[in-house]
């Protein structure tokens, strides 16, 4: 749904885009939300970072507390509503602001979770279907790069080539794919948490298939399975470095890889 | 069958250290899928047949006594016998007093999920019948003790040196090799087959009950089905009241999915139908024909929100799809139906108390309903049954609090920023040099497996940004 603000006057070519950061890139790696604006910008968007934002309300929505979620998601819903665009750099955020908030409401609630829902995009998607970035101005990359699809970015936003087609532009990275790359990491969430032993088996399976793929970077458009990934890795004394594909698109991934120290 | 779903996690985290097992595990996980894929893609629209099959099960469920009067008066009419019974306790009882009314001493049986649901085998034991398992994988399993791993291949857990081992152990036929698959089936083959010409009482279950004929529908790879139907005097079929289907085009057409999505075979050995006893000029056929229609309260799922989950057809695609079954195995989940499938039906089936662990067994990730030919939505049945543990309190009140104070500090974005502010700066400060911490006050969960990578430094992005935007300098 492209429909303009009537208070905001959009110039011709600059789309009016509202970044939603995510907790975890608030949090863990603002990185990934200044890469976003620099590419969104790139792109010829202009970038606001709503205020009200925090988080879309995952956690509570999926490990079940669905009643504690509803207000968050009318926050975030209230937060946007202003802007021609919202950009995640988040397969999982965005299938909840796109997929799942509409199924929480009835009458005109559910029709602003769809308004929200129509114009909705995952970062990678966006740079590639409705914002183009120009061609690069950084080095194309030197070291091998695997990517890692989010199970949200997947199956409930067809995200899979958009990344690797970004990569190949921007960074001049052929991907080496995983093996089974359609099996999901074991994040989960809060599964992590609750069940850890499975999940880590998920995440060694995952590591093993990257160590196998030859790359020194493993890529990805979630921060939720890097952080997993990264943590195991880190645990299982891996030489893996992890970032989020924002990082590498941006062209300066200046600072440590995720979960790695400055020493 | 024993219910032990609630022992999930220790039974997982023990499962995981089975290596030789995992390792079998993870080849199924890779082998059944890549067949499956290549079924649906060679097919055609698979995809149109599964939104099809979802029409017609829609239909049938919403004129589901429409279709089993009229399968009941049809079956009937041919001279089946048929008994609607409520729950296991009934369908077990029915099917002894039937034995005994004949009786029989030796009963043979085909695969069939609804009587380990209801735990037939060991009454009619305990009533001294002879109960014989015929399907090659439920026969193994019987031998060992074991109960099924897999909805569609009961034995798959055991290698072929387990079963070999097995075989020389319980079949007492002297010194032999038995080294290659092809003998150990021989030999099988060989030990059921007098048997069941020695049986009573023949037990199957259904794929599909047909309303319009009153027929039953039964798929299998080894002709052990047509073997139980057939030879014994006496015929039971045990199944459950959403089987039915209203024509036989319907049931040819869950047929394509079921073979399709449960071993990527285009079509299986052998597709039976049983319409009824020995008609006058029939040359072979039993002489009394039995079926028997389990609710176990499924009716209550019907009326319930999680009634979709009465259109599954027992595939088994959705376990070879789960990273979560792959990773522990079907014994973990505690009873009879595994995987993403058994994680919504054990709690529906039995009770959520019993087994509030299965639907938290799930990461979300969606690759079970990608493939689920019947289109389940079993990733959103999964979150409504771990809101159903919520209300029923049942979930670890520290997960319920912190989860809820989580969510209300969000709708709070002052002091959600200060207090994140404070802590993601000391934290990004505390792990500057390593980078990641083995352990955080609070985060067992998480650093019991892992290390928590430390926040990137400099504070969150929020204060970031506003510093930026405060020096009116570039943002990037
Ligand atoms: S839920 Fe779907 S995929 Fe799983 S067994 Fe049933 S029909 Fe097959």
């Amino acid at each position: 749904m492209d429909k303009p603000h009537p208070k905001r006057k959009r110039s011709r070519q600059r789309r009016d885009v509202a970044l939603m950061v995510t907790c975890l890139a608030d949090l863990m790696r603002p990185s990934v939300g200044f890469s976003a604006i620099r590419l969104l910008e790139r792109a010829g968007c202009r970038v606001t970072v709503p205020e009200q934002q925090t988080c879309c309300g995952q956690p509570a929505y999926n490990s079940g507390e669905v009643d504690a979620a509803v207000p968050v998601a009318r926050a975030v819903i209230e937060a946007f509503e202003p802007f021609d665009y919202v950009v995640v750099p988040s397969g999982s955020c965005a299938g909840m602001l796109s997929h799942h908030y509409p199924a929480l409401f009835e009458g005109e609630w559910h029709q602003r979770a769809l308004a929200l829902s129509a114009k909705t995009w995952e970062l990678t998607r966006f740079l590639t279907e409705v914002a183009r970035l120009p061609a690069p101005r950084h080095k194309p990359l030197e070291s091998a790069v695997t990517y890692h699809d989010s199970c949200a970015a997947l199956r409930e936003l067809g995200v899979h080539q958009q990344p690797r087609q970004l990569l190949q532009e921007q960074c001049g990275v052929q991907v080496s794919e995983l093996s089974q790359n359609q099996v999901c990491c074991g994040f989960g969430g809060t599964f992590c948490a609750r069940m850890p032993e499975i999940s880590a088996k998920m995440a060694d399976d995952k590591l093993d298939n990257a160590v196998a793929s030859g790359a020194t970077i493993v890529a990805a458009g979630d921060l939720g399975c890097l952080l997993h990934l990264s943590g195991r890795a880190r645990r299982r004394g891996l030489k893996l470095e992890f970032r989020h594909v924002a990082e590498l698109l941006a062209g300066d991934p200046r600072g440590p890889g995720i979960g790695e120290g400055r020493e | 069958m024993k219910l032990a779903s609630n022992e999930f996690l220790q039974a997982s985290s023990a499962a995981l250290l089975e290596e030789d097992k995992a390792q079998r595990r993870s080849l199924i996980g890779q082998f059944l899928p890549l067949a499956r894929d290549a079924a649906a893609s060679a097919y055609g629209d698979f995809d149109a047949l599964r939104a099809h099959m979802k029409r017609v099960r829609r239909h049938t469920m919403t004129h589901l006594s429409h279709y089993l009067e009229q399968f009941e008066e049809a079956a009937v009419q041919h001279g089946n016998q048929v008994h609607f019974v409520a729950n296991a306790e009934q369908l077990n009882s029915k099917v002894l007093s039937i034995c005994q009314a004949h009786n029989a001493r030796r009963v043979a049986k085909g695969k069939s999920m609804v009587t380990e649901e209801t735990g037939l085998n060991e009454l009619l034991l305990k009533a001294g019948l002879d109960v014989l398992e015929t399907d090659l994988g439920e026969y193994i399993i019987q031998q060992a003790g074991e109960t099924p791993s897999h909805i569609v291949g009961p034995a798959l857990h055991k290698s072929l040196a387990e079963i070999r081992q097995l075989f020389l152990d319980k079949h007492k036929l002297g010194d032999r090799e038995l080294e290659t698959v092809s003998e150990v089936v021989e030999e099988a083959r060989g030990v059921l087959r007098e048997q069941f010409l020695a049986a009573d009482v023949g037990i199957i279950g259904a794929n599909a009950l047909i309303a319009e004929h009153g027929t039953s529908m039964l798929v299998t790879n080894e002709g052990n089905g047509d073997l139980c139907a057939n030879l014994p005097p006496v015929l039971i079929v045990c199944t459950t009241f959403e089987r039915v289907l209203p024509r036989a085009e319907d049931a040819m057409a869950l047929q394509r999915l079921l073979v399709r999505s449960a071993t990527g075979q285009p079509q299986t050995c052998y597709t039976s139908f049983y319409t009824g006893p020995r008609r006058e000029d029939d040359v072979d056929g039993p002489l009394e024909t039995h079926i028997i229609l389990l609710d176990n309260r499924r009716s209550d799922i019907l009326a319930s929100d999680y009634s979709e989950m009465l259109d599954c057809i027992r595939c088994g695609a959705c376990l070879n799809h789960c990273p979560i079954y792959i990773g522990v195995g079907g014994h973990a989940y505690g009873w009879v139906y595994p995987g993403p499938m058994g994680s919504v039906l054990t709690p529906l089936l039995t009770s959520l108390e019993q087994a509030h662990h299965l639907p938290n067994a799930c990461t979300s990730c969606g690759r079970c309903a990608e493939v689920c030919p019947a289109n389940i939505p079993l990733p959103d049945l999964l979150r409504d049954l771990r809101q159903d543990e919520s209300v029923q309190q049942l979930k670890p009140a520290r997960w319920r609090n912190g989860l809820r104070l989580h969510a209300w500090l969000l709708r709070h974005p002052g002091l959600y920023r200060s207090l994140t502010g404070w802590t993601i700066s000391v934290l990004g400060l505390l792990g500057k040099r390593r980078g990641a911490f083995r352990r955080l006050p609070f985060a067992g969960g998480w650093t019991g497996q892992r290390d928590v990578p430390a926040p990137e430094g400099g504070g969150t992005f929020m204060r970031q940004y506003a510093a930026r935007r405060r020096r009116g300098g570039k943002r990037g």
